[in-house]
């Protein structure tokens, strides 16, 4: 964490991981119904991007809930719980080992719908996504278009410290399932003017993370930032990227990027995942479907290839997108 | 024994009324008139009964894809249940679960579940919250012998055991897990002996005596809610019917079958209600046709009630 002044004002710059870590804190002193479940997220470690860290000394093992390494068990409990009135947060490590609790949430978190509208059940999960530190097939994947997939289940994707804390903070006091993807990438040295005051930011409300005029890029999490990196790099030779971020996947603001489009006329969505079966497809089918008549030109995917994700540093970065596979999509189709 | 005869009156009810609902839906279902899967609770009602008389109105179940015996016991109404299994929109779920996912959540029913073995994990979610809400809400949780193969059973029951919440896990051991024989999934004689694998207390009982299971499961609800922690109790029992409603059963032996019919849950009680003079036979038939009366109803009320609307499937995905 950076405090500094500039001018008159004390400006706070904070972490991925702080900004979380200030939701949960401000979320649990605000509702005693809030309490996070997980393992290795109390005492002594504080969670693997430290986005729990200090939350155990100051709510103790009551809400800072360990558990065995159990993820079925944790996942049900937390189900179990959302749907007799509380607001359970599950911490899930990373988003792979979801497949260890795959039927509580294919099949346990339709309650509400299976039951004809009677429970509702706030509840959030918490997963780590996405490649960047050799972290191999099992633990470094990103599962969007998997996620999708599931029904009943709202998605979360914030690229920046500003915008994790106020999606949290919606995430948990929503009466719905949510999940809340974090990219190890951005638990760096990325930072966030976060303000004083509280906010929050709407589940379903994409950001325009740059305005430009010839190509839309959707991205999200750690692609908003090497879509960035790319718009910067196009724009010295005249080409004029549109960065927009979902935010969420689920609800998806198709009006954005349709807004977008009908700017620009063409559309490349780079998202961390293998193209086949991918929330990318999910968005380019969207936009032909709804929005046909202002592409001026295809619409690509810059997408991982589809295999598991390699391990070794070379493969991995092979596998990534990244800034230069996303400049060669603009220039195919400008 | 020191029952009330009241409670032992309510008892006899309840498990007359599973048994009549049950023995409805077979016929419904084989008229056509229930789409989709039904599995039946008939001869396994005394535990299903017996342990739900030991729950106060506000403690949890949940329950499993043969569920229509627990919810009864737990005091769900017959007619919005008749109406889900007929798909109507007047049931439970307004036509969206189906007999495998009927819930009545003000009534702590968390649910049949499609799924087995599901609901023992989401059980200890339920005793979770209820003891961080600082209630002393008790949970019990309904299970299978196949059930109790599935890793959520290690999982659910260890996290429990730990951290001592108030379940009761009630094994119904009906000696079949579809067509699979229990002699073929386990090498153990009572299956409640894997308690001791948590720490916890395990009882067997004969699962077809209500007073058995009622007195067990009374003892390990209190132990619950002192903050005792969980108990596992097997309760001995058999399906008389199919796996579901059409299965031919090939793969029961028909001197079993004789065997089991002989220790008939309601039978057994009805005779020995007798015995103690709570009820004389004029008493039950009494009871057995007021039963009657109320299944009548129950279709009825399925019969006439409209079904949902298509585009209705659209609502109730989010809060
Ligand atoms: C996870 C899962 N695996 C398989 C099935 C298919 N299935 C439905 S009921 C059943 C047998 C369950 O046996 P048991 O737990 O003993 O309950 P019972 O039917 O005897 O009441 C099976 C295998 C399922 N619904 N869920
Ligand atoms: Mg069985």
């Amino acid at each position: 964490m950076a405090i500094f002044k500039e001018g008159d004002e004390i400006v706070r710059e904070l972490s991925f991981s702080l900004a979380q870590n200030e939701a949960f804190d401000e979320e649990m002193a605000r509702d005693p119904r809030v309490f996070i479940i997980g393992e290795d997220i109390g005492e002594h470690w504080g969670g693997p991007m430290g986005q729990f860290r200090g939350l155990f000394a100051k709510y103790g093992a009551e809400r800072i809930l360990e558990t065995p390494i159990s993820e079925t068990a944790m996942m049900g409990a937390a189900i179990g719980a959302a749907a007799t009135g509380m607001r359970p947060v599950a911490a899930m490590m990373f988003v792979d080992f979801l497949g260890v609790a795959a039927d509580e949430l294919l099949n346990q978190l339709q309650m509400r719908y299976m039951f004809g509208g009677k429970t509702t059940l706030p509840l959030t999960i918490l997963a780590g996504i996405g490649t960047g530190v050799s972290a191999a097939a099992q633990h470094s994947k990103s599962l969007f278009g998997w996620l999708i997939a599931i029904k009943g289940l709202k998605i979360v994707v914030p690229s920046t410290p500003y915008d994790a804390k106020g999606l949290l903070k919606s995430a948990i006091r929503e009466d719905n399932p949510v999940i809340f993807l974090s990219h190890k990438m951005l638990g760096g040295r990325l930072t966030s003017e976060i303000p004083d005051e509280e906010y929050t930011i709407p589940l379903g409300k994409a950001d325009i993370k740059r305005e430009g005029t010839d190509v839309t890029v959707v991205a999200t999490a750690f692609m908003v930032h090497r879509a960035l990196s790319a718009a910067a790099t196009l724009q010295e030779e005249g080409i004029s990227l549109e960065v927009i971020d979902p935010r969420t996947l689920v609800p998806l603001d198709k009006q954005a990027i349709f807004d977008s489009v009908r700017k620009t006329g063409r559309l490349v969505i780079i998202s961390e995942e293998p193209r086949t079966g991918s929330w990318a497809a999910e968005v380019s089918a969207t936009v032909v479907e709804e929005a046909f008549d202002y592409l001026d030109s295809p619409i690509k995917r810059v997408c991982a290839p589809d295999t598991p994700v390699p391990f070794t540093p070379g493969q991995e970065k092979f596998w990534t997108p990244d800034e230069d596979d996303l400049i060669k999509a603009v220039r195919e189709i400008i | 024994m020191n029952i009330e005869k009241d409670r032992l009156i309510d008892m006899y009810r309840t498990m007359v009324r599973i048994r009549q609902f049950e023995e409805r839906v077979s016929k419904e279902f084989a008229s056509g008139n229930i789409p989709g899967f039904v599995h039946l609770y008939i001869g396994e009602e005394a535990s299903g009964t017996g342990a739900c008389a030991a729950l106060r109105p506000d403690d949890y179940i949940t329950s499993t894809h043969r569920g229509h015996g627990h919810v009864i016991a737990k005091g769900g109404r017959m007619d919005r249940m008749m109406a889900e299994l007929f798909g109507k929109k007047t049931g439970y779920c307004k036509g969206k679960g189906g007999s495998m996912h009927i819930a009545d959540t003000d009534l702590g029913i968390l649910g049949a579940n499609g799924i087995v073995g599901a609901g023992i994990p989401l059980a200890g979610g339920a005793a979770l919250s209820a003891r961080m809400r600082g209630t002393d809400q008790v949970v019990i949780c309904f299970l299978g012998d196949g059930a109790s193969n599935r890793g959520t059973f290690h999982e659910g029951i260890n996290l429990a055991a730990v951290w001592q919440l108030p379940v009761v896990y009630v094994l119904e051991n009906n000696l079949y897990a579809e067509k699979t024989r229990i002699s073929d999934t386990y090498k153990l004689t009572n299956l409640s002996d894997r308690a001791g694998a948590f720490g916890i207390p395990e009882v067997t009982v004969d699962g077809n005596d209500v007073i058995a299971v009622y007195e067990a499961v009374q003892v390990a609800v209190e132990k619950a809610r002192a903050g005792e922690g969980p108990s596992l109790i097997e309760c001995k029992t058999y399906r008389i019917h199919g796996h579901f409603e059409g299965d031919p059963q090939t793969y029961k032996p028909a001197e079993e079958v004789e065997e089991w019919k002989k220790k008939d849950p309601i039978d057994n009680f009805r005779k020995r209600l007798a015995d103690m003079g709570v009820l004389t036979d004029e008493d039950t038939g009494a009871i057995d046709r007021e039963v009657a009366g109320e299944i009548d109803d129950a279709v009825r009320f399925a019969v006439e009630s409209p079904f949902p609307a298509p585009e209705e499937a659209l609502e109730d995905v989010f809060a």
